[in-house]
């Protein structure tokens, strides 16, 4: 079994629903019920997979690439096949595979309009496949492909089953990702050329940044050619603007993908690629990383308080989540990316679930206009306290996931890495801290409106509103037990997260000056970037935090 | 014939049967076609597609033992070369021709149009592709460039009841023939100065300091300038979107793709076997040309309404993107070949997806009875198939991976960056931009088909006919495979012409 997991394990999970949308394309489309069904049990099965792959995974090497497979593929541009797992990938691929079954699930019996299930969910296992393999893939060029295999079924998802405006909501998320995207790989080509690598595998890439002294601006530039593709992905205030747009305007499954899984591929590439590959310009562009991601966080804020639509408020919510994980991020330190890959899943369950939610209020009263709702405790009481049970995850109230993802995420900017400037980063951290403040009040507010008081005239007698049917608990209960569980014990994706995390970053990064005396700091051999010689000076005026 | 004459009027020089094998087949059915049809008029007509299908197929097999016998043939004293470059390509011109001919079955038979002489003409311009492969010299690159075009303007006009297809092949055929005198008039140039008209041999009075000469850079501006007619680059594309609207739309697929490629053949030969020491001349030529073509042709489509003009444009772009490779190409000889290379995989790449593009185009215009895009909205309810594959080739024709096209520009960004030029880099974020400008016109057709509500009332399905599935089939398989496994596109792409040049 293991040595079956071990070679086939990746390969198995990660083209597995593109083998199942492939049975699905014979089949005519008007076998609804087997399509339905295949998609199910392919997804199952995917999920299957990857439990095993969790069961048989080396907790205590986290940090080693595990299950990896190294095949030639294109050899004519050096590129290759091959995928691995290690403590950062792993949450992401349990997230996707977890998710992805969830929304068959709950797409069981309401299609959003056309209907046609058949290419609905053929969509739905071709994204699978282009999320789980972007996550897996160490090679830029696999991870270039993967990357891309995505935009095109979410494009038809919104295009083709999306709201009133969805020609324009789905022009507009493709076209910003592929702008980002192509230069993404005009700097992964640079890189290769620059370094002269034998392989695109990003472990050689970066032994070779380091070994071919590749010149600091070109450093930069690159690196500046990665921050446009994935920071439009996640996307970073001033790229953010696809997002309310494909989120309002996608069907209740496309939005819950989007939130959970596609924004990550964003942030999951600064985490994988950007800072180890390209450490010492991670440094000089850290700082405006962090500005950016709070100004996302109070921005996102505010346009949520300004919002009349919930599923759009929501989405301005993700704005302001992804900007804590940013600045996770963009502290460099272990602690602060951690913090960020939790604040990943941790979003990814509770913006889903929200998402879930709204989809299922937008069913019920056909509208998601939050002054018409009101009341919802009262018609639907169960799915009422689901809203304010995720509300409170949302706003990072301790015990639930959120808590865990935004609170070291802030706290980690307290203490950034070396060559940070300190003052720059406490100054966001107090920021940021504010933005959890706003970010209680947009959802406390949202709450109020939407569950508390009594349900508007035009919808008090409406048979349509019913509680939580059966699939809905199906699909919602994996999600709630997780923000539980995770809350309760973050550990569960830390233990995972933690060693892979202090392999990606180099030492000087995170070495203790404090601790080394001035002779020890010039042996580490380490760039002037880093700032480690006159760090030690006027850093012990202030102290430490831990 | 040309070869005959010759053989008649000089001392006979040595002849490669194996190596000439490929044209004598391909000749010989032309022939035959064109006996039958004087024999059986009328009795013959329903029986020539097939005929000249297997014509076709029956041509692939000398190709094929050439190439597992892989030796480098060199014919009449280097004017005629067999090697890999020309096999991969005639291979490329032969399974386009082959896909024309199957999207041109029925189209010609429910026009009522003759349907004999047209598949005579096309196996004799498909005949002046495989030899312009192979020429390594001034005449018979001209000689092939006349065979390859001449029954192109005869094609374009087939429709002759229709007076836009009339317009079209008079447009072609005046634009055509004042190219071909601008680029005889370079080509006199170049012998006047050089002494020969064998490419190599140009390339050694380049050598031998014959270079420096104005003339010889006159030549070689007006002998890329013919050739940048032939691949409609900008500012010679004028041509494009008339002749391609008005022409039956299976000759357009043919211009499009295949006299396209011989084009790009012709210039790649001249440029990487005769010019290549100058590369001071033709690269910055090349670069304005790329640049001027993938811009004005992707900003022109946006505004294009009829599917057919839409794709002359969005055609003109691609050409952009694929000679952008020869703007570095004299930076080293490794970047001259991986430019080589990527030119070939991006041709042959375009081959499949374009063909494809026009094939569904075809099937959906016969329903439809109208070319404007307008009419193919909401095709995904009465033919959710052919919307799939044209999402497919669309989507090829702008890169998004694992769709073929992708590697194909890869390959195009792969040599703009190794040449690590500025101008090389500067190229690379016109065509990165271009890409996204493309994207969306490419975005708005599929968005068109998948999204919209269809305008008809009835929503019957398409009736497709076999050899339009075949033609789809061979398209869509090859667009699919050449993006998931590009070695095995780009296994049979490392050419190298310079080894011989120089």
């Amino acid at each position: 079994m293991e040595n079956l997991l071990d070679s086939w394990g990746l390969t198995v999970v990660t083209f597995s629903p593109l083998l199942g949308a492939l049975v699905m394309f014979l089949l005519p489309k008007e076998k609804e019920y087997e399509h339905k069904v295949i998609a199910l049990v392919t997804s199952l099965w995917v999920a299957f997979v990857g439990l095993m792959l969790l069961i048989w995974f080396d907790l205590d090497a986290t940090e080693r690439l595990q299950y990896v497979v190294d095949k030639s593929w294109i050899q004519a541009i050096h590129s290759r096949y091959v995928v691995g797992l290690d403590g950062i990938s792993l949450p992401l691929v349990l997230l996707t595979v977890l998710i992805v079954p969830l929304c068959i699930v709950y797409s069981w019996n309401h299609f959003p309009e056309p209907k046609n299930p058949k290419t609905f969910l053929i969509l739905i296992l071709v994204l699978e496949t282009g999320m789980i393999g972007t996550f897996v893939a160490q090679d830029m060029v696999l991870f270039f492909v993967f990357f891309e295999v995505v935009l095109l079924p979410m494009f038809f998802m919104i295009a083709v089953w999306g709201g009133p405006n969805r020609r324009y909501a789905s022009l507009k998320f493709f076209l910003y990702t592929l702008f980002g995207s192509a230069l993404m790989l005009v700097s992964f080509l640079s890189l290769f050329f620059l370094t002269g690598a034998e392989s695109f595998v990003f472990s050689e890439i970066a032994d070779n940044v380091v070994a071919h002294a590749v010149s600091r601006t070109a450093q930069l530039w690159i690196f500046g050619g990665m921050f446009l593709g994935f920071g439009i992905k996640v996307p970073m205030f001033p790229f953010h603007t696809w997002l309310p747009d494909a989120h309002t305007e996608a069907p209740t499954v496309g939005s819950v993908i989007l939130a959970a899984v596609l924004l990550k591929l964003g942030t999951y590439g600064f985490v994988r690629i950007a800072i180890p590959l390209l450490p010492e310009a991670a440094v000089e562009w850290a700082p405006w990383i962090g500005l950016l991601a709070v100004i996302g966080i109070i921005y996102g804020a505010f346009c949520c308080l300004a919002q009349t639509d919930m599923k759009r408020l929501i989405a301005f919510s993700s704005v302001a989540h992804m900007g804590f994980v940013m600045l996770g991020i963009s502290t460099l330190t272990d602690f602060g990316i951690n913090a960020a890959i939790m604040g990943m899943v941790a979003h990814g369950l509770i913006t889903g679930m929200l998402f879930f939610l709204a989809g299922s209020m937008k069913e019920r009263y056909h509208t998601l206009e939050i002054k018409r709702l009101g009341g919802l405790l009262v018609q639907a009481p169960k799915m009422g306290w689901i809203l304010g049970f995720c509300a409170m995850a949302s706003l990072g109230l301790p015990g639930l996931a959120g808590f865990w993802g935004e609170f070291p995420a802030i706290l980690s900017a307290y203490n950034p890495a070396n060559g940070l400037p300190v003052e720059t980063f406490r100054t966001f951290m107090v920021v940021a801290a504010l933005g959890t403040v706003l970010a209680a009040g947009y959802l406390l507010w949202l709450l109020q409106r939407a569950a508390f008081g009594t349900p508007k005239e035009e919808f008090a007698e409406d048979p349509n509103i019913h509680d939580a049917t059966k699939t809905e608990w199906i699909a919602w209960a994996p999600l709630l037990a997780l923000i539980l569980a995770l809350g309760i014990y973050p550990n569960l994706v830390f233990r995972a997260t933690d060693g892979a995390v202090d392999a990606s970053l180099t030492p000087c990064l995170t070495i203790d000056v404090d601790q080394l005396s001035h002779e020890e700091i010039e042996t580490t051999d380490c760039p002037e970037v880093y700032g480690l010689l006159d760090h030690g000076s006027d850093h012990h005026a202030v102290s430490k935090g831990s | 014939m040309t070869t005959n004459l010759m053989i008649v009027a000089f001392e006979r020089p040595a002849i490669d049967w194996h190596a000439l094998a490929p044209e004598i087949v391909l000749l010989s059915v032309g022939v035959l076609i064109t006996l039958l049809d004087i024999l059986f008029l009328e009795k013959a007509r329903p029986y020539m597609a097939a005929l000249s299908g297997l014509g076709i197929l029956a041509t692939a097999i000398p190709l094929l033992t050439l190439g597992i016998d892989g030796t480098e043939r060199v014919l009449f004293d280097g004017a005629y070369v067999v090697d890999d470059f020309s096999l991969v390509l005639k291979a490329i011109f032969l399974l386009a021709g082959y896909v024309v001919i199957l999207l041109s079955t029925n189209y010609i038979v429910d026009g009522d149009y003759w349907e004999s002489e047209y598949y005579g003409l096309l196996l004799a311009s498909l005949m002046g592709m495989v030899m312009m492969a192979s020429s390594r010299d001034l005449i018979s690159v001209f000689v092939a460039l006349e065979l390859l075009s001449i029954p192109a303007y005869l094609m374009v006009a087939w429709r002759k009841r229709d007076p836009k297809s009339n317009e079209a092949g008079l447009k072609y055929y005046l634009m055509g023939v004042f190219a071909s005198a601008v680029m005889l008039y370079g080509m006199s140039l170049l012998f006047g100065v050089s002494g020969t008209t064998i490419l190599s041999g140009i390339a050694d009075s380049i050598e031998s300091g014959d270079g420096s000469s104005s003339v010889m850079t006159l030549g070689i501006v007006f002998v890329v300038a013919g050739f940048a007619f032939k691949v409609s680059a900008v500012p010679f594309h004028t041509w494009a979107p008339d002749v391609y609207e008005g022409a039956p739309t299976p000759v357009t697929a043919f211009l499009s793709v295949a006299s396209k490629a011989a084009g790009f053949v012709a210039l790649l030969a001249l440029i990487f076997v005769g010019f290549y020491e100058l590369s001071n001349i033709w690269e910055p030529l090349i670069w304005v040309l790329s640049a001027l073509s993938m811009t004005v042709g992707n900003l022109v489509a946006l505004r294009q309404k009829n599917i057919v003009r839409l794709m002359a444009y969005s055609g003109v772009a691609q050409t952009g993107f694929m000679i952008a490779p020869l703007a570095v190409a004299g930076h080293s000889l490794t970047t001259g070949d991986q430019a080589l290379s990527a030119v070939i995989t991006y041709l042959a790449i375009y081959a499949a997806m374009n063909l494809g593009a026009f094939a569904v185009i075809i099937t959906l215009a016969r329903r439809t009875g109208t070319a404007e895009i307008d009419s193919f909205a909401g095709a995904f309810h009465f033919a959710p198939g052919l919307t799939v594959a044209m999402t497919i080739f669309l989507f090829s024709l702008a890169g998004i991976p694992p769709l073929g096209g992708w590697f194909a520009k890869f390959e195009v960004f792969r040599v703009l960056a190794t040449s690590g030029e500025a101008w090389g880099y500067l190229l690379a974020v016109v065509a990165a931009i271009n890409s996204v400008i493309a994207l969306f016109y490419y975005a708005s057709i599929a968005r068109k088909m998948w999204a919209d509500d269809s305008k008809e009332v009835e929503l019957n399905s398409v009736d497709i006919t076999p050899s339009l599935v075949s033609a789809l089939g061979i398209c869509v398989l090859v667009t699919l495979l050449f993006g998931i496994f590009p070695q095995l596109v780009a296994r049979f792409t490392e050419v190298s012409l310079l080894a011989l040049g120089t």
